[in-house]
């Protein structure tokens, strides 16, 4: 497990993603009202590029002709099957106990810190004044 | 990120490569045009006048659109659209990318889905479509890319214009079988249609049928689908009712070696229609004296199935029961790349398979159908 530098906060404002390569994982770093989620870019089900598909809310019934609409921007929809995942957990609607997506820990450290180290930044020219999501792979 | 965005990642990516190395003949995919204007330099004036002033008629109310819900726009995948443009399945360079060489795809059999010649209202209109795009598949497609194969779509409904179809184009390697659409005006089994059967079985050309084409009536046979859910269930149900009409009506009788490849409708259903034919045959089989042998007999014969889309059952080796009673050597794997629900070739069987089930299934078996070296 390191601690990978990928973003300054202002690169991925609420609503918005990034997907980049992080220790030869393709992950997809999310911003869902302010906090930030990181997922395998790859749906479990065929190997979609889960982290290209949709945001979109969850729709569910309570009987036929009533439906509910919640958790706006917070499923992830396959772009292929259309299988949908909870951001926040990574798990499928479907079968969420036994279909998740791989979800990875993210945190924002002040710049100073990541100057400090230690992370793995190579990309990055670090400035104190910015923050940075920092993703452990 | 790779440009296809299937690629696997993580740990098990050895694993991956070294089966993704199966070679694949991908018996489903879907090219398309880029504007309807691509017909133009294959009609005659007089037809590009028409397409452009009535444009496609089909015996359902719906122009330049389909009467069910869809789930994605184009039906694809939303990572399939190519990034320079023009619909999914449009840009030869971008499915080789995210098709051809992604998969190690061997051979890919081409289905246009629209526009479609045979279930044009104006029959004329509909043998000069299918015509243009024959050539159109022919320059634009399995010239510039020799692992793709086309098929000669032929106006089916008018059996002569269809026969002349094929005759024009059959010993062409590019074009390896004939298609037509599978909603029609009366069940493919029926007598109008068997010119074109004597026609595919003298030229040893299978004739693949995917599910598509409107006639009017509802593809349920139960009224009109609410849901797309339903729909994608009920392409199934047509199917079947295609493959009883042709052993019912004796096709595979009279055209004993005639190959045909039922695309796109899964095949865990199979065992269940032939099932019942075959006690229904031996209960009135003086109703239909021209059937010598039990219906499921041609079905294992003279009918091929492609895979997509792949059933899941619970129990994944359920797969295997039904694949056992069907014959190995019946299903052909198909992609159906770039719809939203393309099997992955790494992906979409979850049952065990040995090596040799394998090669069948993902090449083996479409080799020997399309008599492919």
């Amino acid at each position: 497990m390191a601690r990978h530098v990928v973003a300054t906060v202002t690169e991925i404002p609420p609503g918005a993603r990034k997907l980049l390569t992080v220790a030869g994982r393709e992950i997809g770093v999310f911003n869902i009202g302010g906090e930030y989620f990181a997922l395998l870019n790859r749906c479990p089900h065929q190997g979609g590029a889960l982290c290209k598909g949709p945001l979109v809310g969850l729709v569910t019934s309570r009987e036929p002709g009533r439906f509910d609409y919640s958790r706006r921007g917070e499923m992830l929809k396959c772009p292929w099957h259309g299988w949908e995942y909870d951001v926040r957990t990574g798990q499928s609607w479907c079968d969420p106990d036994d279909v998740k997506v791989r979800l990875y820990k993210v945190s924002v450290e002040p710049g100073e810190a990541v100057a400090r180290g230690p992370f793995v930044a190579e990309t990055f020219a670090v400035s104190v004044e910015q923050d940075y999501i920092v993703v452990e792979v | 990120m790779s440009p296809d965005g299937g690629r696997a990642v993580g740990a098990p990516v050895l694993e991956r490569q070294s089966r993704s190395r199966l070679r694949v003949i991908d018996c489903d995919v879907h090219h398309a045009l880029r504007s309807p204007k691509d017909l133009h330099p294959y009609l005659s004036r007089r037809w590009r006048e028409h397409l452009d002033t009535y444009g496609h008629r089909h015996p359902v109310p719906f122009v330049g659109s389909s009467p069910y819900p869809k789930v994605a726009p184009a039906l694809s995948r939303t990572d399939s659209w190519p990034p320079d443009g023009g619909p999914p399945g449009s840009d030869l360079a971008f499915l080789r990318a995210q098709l051809l060489d992604r998969y190690n795809i061997e051979y890919g059999m081409l289905h246009l889905l629209t526009p479609q010649g045979m279930d044009q209202r104006n029959q004329e209109f509909g043998t000069a479509i299918c015509r243009a795009v024959n050539e159109w598949q022919y320059e634009n497609w399995t010239q510039k890319e020799r692992r793709l194969k086309a098929a000669i779509v032929v106006p089916g409904e008018d059996a002569e214009a269809a026969v002349a179809e094929i005759e024009h184009w059959a010993g062409n390697p590019d074009f390896v079988q004939i298609s037509m659409v599978t909603h029609t005006i009366e069940p493919l089994g029926r007598r109008r249609y068997w010119p074109i059967y004597e026609a595919a079985s003298r030229h040893g050309l299978p004739v693949g049928l995917h599910t598509s084409g409107f006639n009017g009536h509802a593809i349920s046979g139960a009224g009109w689908p609410s849901y797309y859910v339903e729909e994608q269930h009920e392409v199934a149900l047509s199917q079947q009712a295609v493959v009883i009409s042709l052993v019912c009506e004796g096709v595979f009788e009279l055209f004993p070696s005639l190959k045909v490849v039922i695309v796109e409708a899964g095949f865990a259903w199979v065992p269940s229609v032939a099932w019942r034919l075959d006690r229904q045959w031996a209960r009135m089989r003086e109703e239909v004296p021209h059937l010598t042998r039990p219906p499921s007999e041609y079905i294992r014969k003279n009918l091929w199935f492609t895979t997509q889309p792949v059933d899941e059952p619970e129990r994944p080796e359920d797969l295997r029961a039904v694949l056992d009673w069907l014959g190995w050597d019946r299903v052909l794997f198909a992609t159906d790349y770039p719809h939203w629900d393309m099997d992955n070739p790494e992906f979409a069987f979850k049952c065990r398979m040995t090596d040799a089930e394998r090669r069948m299934v993902y090449s083996g078996n479409a080799r020997a159908v399309y008599g492919l070296a």
